[in-house]
Formats: structure tokens, sequence, C-alpha cells
């Protein structure tokens, strides 16, 4: 237990003194949500757009913890050798998984946090689109499965990649998903091919289980928990069978 | 067999040990065995598989053939049971950058049942003026201390050093011996690897030389020294002096050659009084007054390394960069005389 806490304690202090997780896993999603319910520029489909803002943009958060913060520090920890050389401690894999686990939770329940308190600000009225309640269980049973299937990929990528191509491919990746996961902008808004590749990604099933729970208070659809399910199993088990330590 | 239950059981053996990857064979047929309380440094130009072995004992690389054992554990199949009491240095890296070495060594501490006190450590390796320090903005030596201090931090019975006085200037390396002479005194089994004959000279007990993933030779530095010695006599004088005179004037059959301008070699035949060689040579020097500066009779572990590893006949690698180094400056002090 010792050894876990320890490893806990210097995770989350690292994610949390580190501008630039910071930035991106806090300060892009605020400030998108406060410049997008202000400007209304993306075609949300909604007289308020913050109804539609804080569901994608949780979503967004949701992302850039488990599969670019986690994916980008773990490629770097490889590539300084931290992790190899953990590998002749009595810490072992499981508690630094778990640790690293812990963590992400850890920032995605300060970035829900944030994100509520700044959309109730902001106007927002969660399921004012639907029956005008939430289904906040179904929300964070979307998001643990969002959760785990961004962790994997980013995990994937960690684990094969060199440290700066890893970050790159994130990076990249981040930015794709940001604008075809319905996060942002409505998957309808896409040419239908777009919208039909968008579907099987795990980014837009996250996000149109958010909107689903969060924004109309509706049922989450059998297609977004089977596509979500399928990464939640399909990422981890690929990035544990090829994740190379050094 | 009592006998042999007497014995100290060695703490490291590495037995017929193959390691290849794909086509390449890193390490052929090595053999050593190392005790507590003992230094061991594997010495052998960069490639030669020093690194490979270690990474083997750790339990990073499966052996291809052949068997090794530390602590009697097997390093994969034991991992579990073996890593709480080895330490490990890496040639490279393994610490987070944006910790400092007082936040690095308490989190490892943790990771023990019985740790050294970190606070301690920090002010044993010389890092106490920099222990908030980020990693990745110490000086390479401060990071080498580091990534030593860290082998230290779990009470280990064996401890792994990859280079471990590499890139580390003169302060650091002091540090560092003293630090191994402690692990010696505590009866610790430490295993480390050089490319550096001076630093193996110093630090080890005794020295297994490795070329091309093969034993070459296995003793302690004196008698590696002793045992290839020729009975060549060195001295240095003014370059370019009439050795055809000092051939005739030492008589004997005893050869002369100038090795580079100003260093010279005497090639007495097996028996000579070496002593009354060195008469002879110094009576024909004070004849043409001509001054004596190094005079040598034995030969340096670098001398025996040459040899031993000129005399296998492996050497067609690309040599390694810090010997290259040394044989020329040697060849430049002895210019300058």
């Amino acid at each position: 237990m010792r050894p876990l806490l320890a490893q806990l304690r210097v995770e989350a202090t690292m994610i949390f003194t580190n501008g630039e997780t910071l930035f991106l896993t806090l300060g892009i999603p605020v400030l998108f949500l406060l410049f997008f319910s202000g400007v209304h520029v993306l075609p949300t489909g909604t007289s308020h757009p913050v109804d539609f803002l804080v569901p994608g943009i949780l979503a967004l958060a949701v992302m850039s913890t488990a599969m670019t913060a986690l994916g980008i520090g773990t490629g770097f920890e490889r590539g300084y050798g931290v992790l190899k050389r953990l590998g002749t401690t009595p810490l072992g894999r499981p508690r630094l998984l778990g640790a690293k686990i812990l963590t992400v939770i850890g920032v995605e329940l300060a970035q829900a946090v944030v994100l509520v308190l700044v959309g109730l600000t902001l106007g927002w009225s969660p399921g004012r689109s639907g029956s005008g309640g939430v289904l906040v269980g179904v929300a964070a049973g979307v998001m643990v499965l969002g959760t785990i299937a961004f962790g994997g990929i980013g995990l994937l990528l960690a684990g094969a990649l060199k440290p700066l191509v890893n970050l790159a491919v994130v990076n990249t990746l981040f930015v794709i998903l940001l604008l075809l996961g319905g996060m942002l902008i409505p998957l309808a808004k896409l040419p239908g091919w777009l919208a039909d590749l968008s579907k099987v990604l795990p980014a837009s099933a996250l996000a149109d289980g958010l909107h689903a729970s969060l924004g109309s208070g509706t049922a989450v659809s059998g297609r977004d928990w089977l596509v979500l399910g399928v990464w939640a199993i399909a990422a981890p088990v690929v990035a544990g069978l090829t994740f190379r330590w050094e | 067999m009592e006998h042999l239950a007497d014995a100290p059981a060695p703490v490291v053996t590495c037995d017929e040990l193959v390691i290849r990857y794909g086509d390449l064979v890193a390490v052929d047929g090595l053999s050593f065995r190392a005790m507590s309380g003992e230094v061991v440094a594997l010495l052998g130009p960069n490639g030669a598989g020093k690194t490979s072995t270690v990474e083997t004992l750790e339990g990073y690389r499966k052996a291809s053939a052949g068997s090794v054992a530390v602590l009697g554990l097997d390093p994969r199949r034991d991992h579990a049971s073996l890593v709480p009491r080895i330490g490990v240095m890496l040639q490279r890296g393994g610490v987070y950058p944006m910790l400092g070495p007082s936040q690095v060594l308490h989190l490892f501490a943790n990771y023990y049942d019985d740790a050294e006190d970190p606070d301690a450590l920090v002010d044993l390796v010389g890092l106490g003026g920099v222990q908030r320090t980020p990693w990745r903005r110490l000086s390479g030596g401060e990071q080498q201390r580091l990534s030593l201090a860290l082998a230290l931090i779990g009470k280990p019975e064996v401890v792994f050093l990859d280079e471990p006085t590499a890139g580390v200037d003169p302060e650091g390396r002091i540090v560092v011996r003293e630090i191994i002479a402690g692990c010696r005194q505590r009866g610790i089994c430490v295993i480390l690897t050089t490319h550096e004959l001076a630093e193996a000279e110093r630090l080890a007990d005794r020295v297994v030389i490795i070329d091309h993933g093969r034993k070459l030779a296995e003793d302690s530095p004196a008698a590696l020294a002793a045992g290839t010695a020729d009975g060549s006599i060195r001295f240095t004088t003014d370059p370019g002096i009439d050795t055809g005179a000092l051939v005739l004037a030492m008589g004997d059959g005893i050869g002369v050659d100038e090795e580079s301008p100003g260093a010279y070699r005497l090639r007495p035949p097996p028996g000579a009084a070496i002593p009354t060689v060195v008469a002879t040579l110094a009576g024909w020097l004070a004849e043409r007054g001509l001054a004596l500066g190094d005079l040598r009779t034995g030969q340096s572990l670098e001398e025996a390394y040459l040899a031993i590893t000129g005399s296998a006949g492996t050497s067609d690698a690309p040599p390694d960069p810090g010997l290259d180094g040394r044989r020329s400056q040697r060849a430049g002090r002895r210019a300058q005389r």
C-alpha cells in the first residue's frame, strides 16, 4: 500500500504541477466552453449552445486526460528509461498502472467539477432539450468506458512509438477526434461518409452518450455502448500485448 | 559433500552465457562468478557485451543459452523476490526528469520495506546542494551520482553499476570510488562495467576482460598486469637518440626500440639481470649527458589489456574512443619530455 500511495502522490504532483498538462486538461476545455458559448460560430443547432457544449467538452476532457496526458507522459517516461528502471524495483507493474489510473480519475473529477460549474454559470440547463432531467449514473458509466478506451489508445501508442513521434501522433489524433468526434460540431454537420466513419470511433460514441444522458436526459443508444465497449476492451488488450517497456 | 556446503556460495553466477540479437552474438559463452564483498569489473571496449551481460543478470534480457543466477535466484523467474535485494544503475537515464534528487530518493525509499535514509544518501553522494534541482537540469556527473544513490536506496545485497563513472568529473569519481569501497566493506557484491582501464584498476578486486562477448582474461588488476609482462623496460629521454649505439653498449642481445618520439623500450632476453641492465642503461645515458625520464620495469593494466585484446586477434572492432584517446595521450606525454 505504501509504494502505491507514494507513487500516486508523485504521479499526481507531476500532472498537477505540469503547466502543459494543466493547459491541455483544464485550460483548453474551459477556454473552449467560455469562447464557444459566448461566440456563436459553431453549428450546434440550438439556441443555447452551452447545452450542447458542456456534454461535448466533458467528452473532450476525458479524451485529453486519458489519451493525451497519460499517453504523452508515459511515452516520455519510457523514453527516459524511467519505466525500465522501475522494472527492477519492488513497485511492480500493477501498482504503477494503479497509480496512473487513480491519477487519471482524479484529474477527470477535477475537470468535471470545473466544467459543470463553469457551464452552470454560463446558463447551462441540464436536460433542457429533452425530459428536463439528467442521467448522472449513465453519464458516469459512459465516462468510465471512454476513459478505459482512450487510456488504452494512449498507452498503445506510448508503448510502441518513440517519445517525440508519440507526442506528435497523439496531439494530431486529439485534434482530429476533437473535430470529428461530435464534441464541438454535431455529426449531422459532417459529410455523410465522414459521419459514418466517425460513428465507429470512441470519441463520437463518448460525446453522443454524454449528449444523451446529460443534454436531453435520454437513454444512451445501444450502438454507442457497443462502440465504447469494443474500444474499451480492444485498446487495452492490444496495448498490453504490444507495450515495450524500454 | 560437506565441504561444498561450507564454501561460501557465489552471489552472482554467470555460466556459459550466450545472448543473441537476431544474427548478432552479443555474448558468446561468458562465465564468471562474484562473491559477497567483492567488486568485479567487466572491462572491454564498447559493444563487447558488458551491458547485455549485466542486463541479463538484472532480469531485463533472456539468456539465449547458458544460465545466470543472482543470490541463488533466477533473475526472470524469481523477479519479484529478487528485486528487493538488488540495486541497479542503468547506463543512461532511469529518473523522472522533473523530479529532484531528494524527491526521487524519497519516492524510491517507499518502494522498499527497509530502505536507507534518503536525506543521508543525498549527502553521501554529494547532492545536498542540488537536492531540489530537477534531474534534467543536473550535470551529467550529478545525474550519475543520483543513479548510484538510487541503486543503494533499498539496502541491496548486490549492486549492478553500468558505467558508473562515465561522464563523471574527477571530484565525482572520488565520491563514486569511496561509495564502492563502502559497499565492499559492508559485504555488498558489486558488479560494474567500464571501458576505462584506470577505473577498473582503481575500483575492482577482480577484472574480467571481455571482447566480442568472450572472456579474454580474469584476475586481479595486479595479477593481470604481471601475467602478460614480457620483461620489457620502458624509459623516456630525448627523442632520436642513437639506438644503434645503445644496442652495442647494452650487449647481451638486448634490443632497443623507440616506440614513440622520446619513449623507448629495452627488450632484454629471458633471465637477464634487470638491475644490471638498468645500471648499464643509466651509465650510457649519463656519459652522453642525457636525462632519464620515466623508467618502468613492470607494466600497467593498460599495457596488459592491450596485450590481451591484441593477442586474442579479435580487435577488429572499431577501436574504443576512450582507449584510443588514452593511448595517444600517453604518446603525447612522452613526446613532451
